[in-house]
């Protein structure tokens, strides 16, 4: 499995556009730098590695108009690149001073006592100190504070909770329903009849353009948990019930996340990605995967193996009769995803050999069984879906 | 080294009986246990998607409330007469309860037969079945332990065994008891006046 | 209870030993330690079986540590890595931490109080046994279980096992069925040893032991206790269902059924929450006799302490949804459980400032029972502090099921509760032995454990920030995830060191340590006043108290406690 994957395919680029040169270098030389760096302080340098990687990427991009492929991969929650982020974002930085403070100060008195009130030596075992049982005046002065302190907090955190759970969204707010699996995301964008998985196409937001997009977050099967830090905390996606949350990304890229309540075996390798796309890109996007699949002649022997072989009792291929599953990723613009088995490995010729001959190689625990493929079939079936652009 | 202490003997030490303060921590225990099964029965009052439903199937239990209700008072006076040092009077209220209770749980076998064969409900068919079950039955393995209790004393007090001076243990069951008629007032309202109009 | 002459009686009498039975055969003590009823020998069986889950229970973690020390490691798989980290957290809780918690009060409160023994002896065999057997049964799923890989069917659904994961549906296996009905049993042994310590100190307290007077070690083992009588239920309850649901087809948390996979976790957090101050209060409770002890003063404010107890007590019953925040719950009740978690910071806090206020004006002496104290009260510190980022909801959107809540939690069961016990094995190994703990071994031990703590979980706190979320087997490279796990682990086996050398200074020390002598540390409450190891019936005489330090005013006859209380 290991020679199946690159090291640090994450960080490797996609498809490059003119524009993202810059980028390109800043992301290399962070990955080199995240492998050779040693020191506590290694986690903030790669916070300001991501800034600067943006950064780099706004000045040497005018109008994107490919697909920005920046991967964010170190979701930093303290580095919000989304409103609702932004949000929790600077709530945290208060309880977080405030705890800060509190350390220091009790800890300040720890160790002054432990310091001061030491034994110092055998002459002071002779004579027991001060017998002292207590101070109401005391006792009362260092209840107060904390109850001070208490109230100031809730008062922050309520305001807070009030600003995201009841946030008004825009007319123009863009609505996914995402749909939780084992061991991957199904995701349907209501307003544009569209339906794909792994890959959440959302749209960029600006703080004068307000572009929100609203997840409603269900579930299949069991619980489990939406999170991209740099977009918003997590919300669990629980079956029977119906969670919201939304994000409103400020900046382009793909965002990498997890699935974070245990769904069984594979819950490691239930990766989000979410590609935050300029509203051009993310229309262009839109009206490919709204297109039908171009039926390419040459390809008609794989599709025909894919119906035989049962792919498509549990997979949708729309416009192929005898592919409608549902239990398992539609598959109608498979070859326009960057990874294969949600996040789990890039979707290229190689990996999605490996995929089709055994699933259980990659991904071991998935719920796609070994479909026991000759390798013409996986060949025809392999040549076949990677023209389902 | 301990006599220095002794010496000091200030004012009369008097300790609650522990079998008093043992069975109201069981009492305390065995409620917070009951709590959760009468929670979960009331979250899915009228959440079942498929029948039968508690308004269809559910008859108010008079007999068996009035048997586990009386059985209640019978065991008060069974304990008096112990008190009083009438042996023969308490081994006859104490049967009169015994019998109660064997009723209530005679009732309850009856109730539960129809509800499986002419109703058709059983733990799995909904959640209604699964939390009613589960409830009164928790309740009924109560009953029945506490018949056990009062059929073993019985034998107990017939051999000659339970004298007078054990009125505390006597009284210890006979609390258990009330517990269980106790209870038995929360599921009678909780299971069936509220569950019936679901 | 009988009076002390025919206890003294029975004691001092010379029996003839059956063949087999003869005195230091092996027969003989293995019997002896099977059929006992003896608060101190249950104690040191709650204890040793504690350790020996501990060590089970360590070895999981070195496991799981060296699965994810790097990216895409394959020590491990999936199926045995979920088993792995189920196994850990449930042993850990359910048969180390709630052991010790048993173990020590079974062993101190009875000495504490002046008692002779527990009320219900018989009834506390049964609890030591139920739990001991509740964790055997778990253990052998790994042997028994009809699993995948060769690897047994462990438990594999997380500590907290939330529906309907649990369900046939999705683990077919009898996984679940090993950790619903281990737990089960275990949970029946705890409530039982709960009720037996309560109706101990309501009821067997010595002459002139009101509970204003008690030790505040037998005070906050009464709350938790408490606790135990109270939370434990909602647990079993719960477990009931599940094994309801997987054995019978009844519907409790099934989606398909209508049922809401949310009840289990209020269910589970219901008892979850309350759980957290059952295994932190009796380390508090060690603190509390030890940091007097040895700062040669009296607890700081006595009465506020105990209040503060019984508050945290109360107010923990009602701050269980907060590791639901996530679960997608209205604003209204977001905030309440918010606001409830950051009262409790208040009476948490206060116990802070008492011990604090106790060291203040004292003569600090460094033996190995206070330098885990003083360790304790860092940690401790930053636990509360890091918990009270937790409470802040939108903080916890976050920060929740990520590795920052591994830090949080082990800061407070591994810096907070492993701390207080080893500082209470140090303090009270003398008089349950008679022999000193090697000072120089408890040095390597303290200095070891606590380096090896911080090199673990401190790195854990950054792993959460950078967005790692808890119980994945496996990451990719370039999440940032690499150098702070790799410290993590690495302080993983440093801690193991430090374990292991404790558990060498407890067997050394037993037959080499220094002879204690009955009051080894000069300290004040009833347990010292008795000879090292204490005799059977514990007292000579039951002695009578006027104060909450009665032996200070043994040995300060001019100036006696009682003249200030």
């Amino acid at each position: 499995m290991r020679a199946l994957i690159p090291r640090c395919w994450l960080l490797r680029e996609r498809s490059v556009g003119k524009s993202c040169r810059t980028s390109i270098v800043l992301n290399h030389l962070y990955t080199r730098y995240s492998l050779a760096t040693r020191g506590s302080g290694r986690g903030w340098l790669l916070v300001g590695f991501t800034v600067a990687t943006f950064v780099g990427f706004l000045s040497s991009a005018p109008v994107a108009q490919a697909q920005d492929s920046t991967i964010r991969a170190v979701q930093n929650i303290f580095n919000p690149l989304s409103a609702p982020a932004e949000t929790l974002y600077s709530v945290s930085i208060l309880v977080m001073v405030v705890c800060a403070v509190i350390f220091l100060i009790v800890g300040g008195l720890l160790t002054y006592a432990i310091i001061r009130y030491r034994r110092r030596g055998p002459e002071d075992d002779h004579e027991e100190p001060p017998q002292v049982y207590g101070s109401a005046a005391i006792e009362l002065a260092w209840t107060v504070p904390p109850i001070l302190i208490v109230v100031m907090l809730v008062l922050v955190t309520a305001r807070t909770i009030g600003e995201i759970e009841h946030h008004q969204m825009p007319a123009a707010a863009e609505e996914i329903r995402i749909i939780g699996h084992r061991f991957w995301w199904e995701v349907r964008y209501p307003k544009h009849d569209v339906v794909t998985a792994n890959e959440i196409h959302v749209p960029l937001s600006s703080r004068t353009n307000r572009v929100p997009t609203e997840m409603v977050l269900e579930s299949a099967d069991v619980i489990h948990g939406f999170w991209v830090p740099q977009l918003n905390g997590k919300t669990m996606l629980v079956p029977n019930y119906r969670n919201t949350m939304w994000i409103e990304p400020y900046a382009t890229g793909i965002y990498l996340g997890n699935c974070t309540v245990l769904c069984g075996q594979q819950h490691a390798n239930m990766l989000i990605r979410v590609i935050v796309d300029t509203p051009d890109v993310y229309q262009k996007w839109l009206e490919t995967q709204k297109a039908k699949p171009v039926s390419d002649p040459q390809t008609e022997e794989g599709r025909k193996q894919f119906v035989a072989s049962s792919c498509g009792t549990c997979h949708t291929i729309q416009g192929t009769p005898g592919a409608n599953g549902v239990f398992a990723p539609d598959l109608t613009h498979f070859a326009s995803r960057a990874t294969l088995g949600s996040g789990v490995a890039p979707n290229d010729e190689q990996n999605l050999r490996s995929w089709l001959k055994d699933p259980q190689t990659l991904k071991p625990g998935c719920l796609m069984p070994d479909m026991q493929l000759s390798d013409n079939q996986v060949n025809a079936i392999l040549a076949y879906l990677r023209t389902l652009k | 080294m301990s006599t220095d202490l002794l010496a000091t003997a200030e004012t009369e030490w008097r300790l609650p009986s522990p079998r008093k303060v043992g069975l109201t921590l069981v009492i305390l225990t065995e409620s917070s246990l009951f709590t959760i099964f009468v929670v979960a029965y009331l979250f899915y009052l009228g959440k079942s998607l498929n029948g039968p439903y508690p308004w269809e199937v559910l008859e108010f239990p008079w007999l068996g409330s009035f048997f586990l209700f009386s059985s209640s008072g019978t065991v008060v006076v069974a304990e008096h007469r112990l008190k009083k040092g009438d042996k023969a009077g308490f081994e006859l209220w104490w049967l009169i309860t015994a019998l109660l209770g064997l009723g209530f749980l005679i009732y309850t076998g009856a109730e539960w037969q129809h509800l499986i064969y002419h109703d058709g409900l059983t733990l799995s068919t909904n959640l209604f079945g699964s939390t009613f079950y589960s409830l009164v039955g928790l309740h009924a393995s109560h009953v029945v332990v506490g018949l056990l209790l009062l059929t073993l004393i019985l034998v107990a007090s017939v051999t000659g065994n339970i004298q007078p001076r054990h009125h505390e243990h006597i009284e210890m069951i006979s609390w258990y008891w009330h517990f269980v008629d106790g209870i038995w007032a929360v599921v009678v309202t909780v299971v069936y006046i509220i569950g019936m109009q679901h | 209870m009988a009076d002390p002459a025919t206890l003294k009686e029975i004691g001092t009498e010379l029996r003839p030993a059956p063949p087999g039975h003869e005195h230091g055969s092996l027969t003989a003590w293995i019997q002896d330690l099977i059929f006992t009823v003896d608060h101190k020998k249950l104690g040191f069986l709650y204890l040793g079986a504690g350790w020996m889950f501990f060590v089970l229970g360590g070895i999981l973690a070195l496991g799981i540590r060296t699965q994810i020390a790097v990216p895409n490691n394959h020590f491990m798989d999936a199926e045995a890595f979920n088993q792995a980290f189920t196994m850990h957290g449930t042993t850990m809780i359910f048969f180390f931490a709630m052991l010790m918690v048993f173990g020590l009060a079974n062993y101190i409160v009875p000495l504490q109080i002046g008692a002779r023994d527990m009320a219900f002896p018989r009834l506390n065999a049964f609890s030591f046994w139920a739990t001991f057997f509740g964790g055997i049964f778990l253990f052998l799923s790994y042997i028994f279980g009809p699993g995948l890989y060769g690897m047994g069917a462990a438990p594999d659904a997380s500590w907290f096992a939330l529906a309907p994961l649990t369900s046939r549906a999705f683990s077919p296996g009898n996984n679940i069925d090993f950790w619903s009905l281990g737990l089960l049993v275990s949970g029946v042994g705890s409530i039982t040893g709960g009720v037996n310590v309560m109706v101990t100190i309501f009821c067997y307290r010595t002459r002139g032991m009101t509970l204003y007077r008690m030790p505040l070690f037998t005070w906050l083992v009464l709350v938790t206790m408490f606790l135990v009588v109270m939370f434990m239920p909602p647990l079993s309850a719960a477990q009931i269902m599940l094994v309801l649901e997987r054995f019978f087809g009844a519907k409790f948390f099934e989606a398909q059924a209508g049922g809401s996979p949310v009840l289990w976790q209020h269910f589970f957090w219901i008892f979850g929450h309350p759980e957290v101050y059952i295994l932190v209060l009796p380390a508090f409770g060690v603190i509390s006799e030890v940091v007097p002890v040895f700062s040669r003063k009296p607890i700081f404010g006595y009465p506020m302490m105990v209040a503060a107890t019984v508050m945290i007590g109360f107010i923990s019953a009602g701050v269980w949804a907060h590791h639901m925040f996530t679960i997608g719950m209205d604003s209204f009740s977001v905030t309440f459980f918010a606001f409830a978690t950051f009262v409790i910071a208040i009476p948490t806090g206060i116990k802070i400032f008492n011990w604090l206020g106790t060291m203040f004006g004292g003569k600090i002496r460094f033996e190995i029972p206070m330098l885990f104290a003083i360790a304790f009260l860092f940690q401790f510190l930053i636990a509360g502090l890091t918990g009270i980022m937790l409470g802040c909801a939108p903080f916890d959107w976050q920060l929740n099921d990520s590795y920052f809540v591994i830090a949080h939690f082990h800061y407070v069961i591994v810096g907070g509760i492993v701390f207080g016990v080893f500082s209470g094995f140090y303090y009270w190994y003398p008089k349950a032995t008679g022999r000193m703990l090697n000072k120089r071994l408890g040095l390597w031990n303290f200095w070891i454990f606590t380096i090896g703590f911080h090199l673990t979980f401190d790195p854990q706190h950054f792993l959460g920030i950078l967005g790692m979320p808890r119980r994945i087997y496996t990451y990719q490279e370039g999440r940032g995830w690499e150098f702070f796990n790799m410290i993590s682990t690495i302080g993983a086996f440093v801690q193991a060191v430090g374990a292991i050398l404790f558990i060498v200074n407890m067997i050394y020390s037993a037959r080499k340590g220094q002879v204690a002598g009955d009051d080894p540390w000069d300290a004040w409450t009833l347990e010292w006043m008795t000879s090292s190891p204490p005799p059977e019936y514990n007292f000579e005489q039951l002695p009578e108290v006027r104060s909450r330090r009665p032996l200070w005013d043994l040995k300060h006859p001019e100036d006696p406690d009682w003249k200030f209380e």
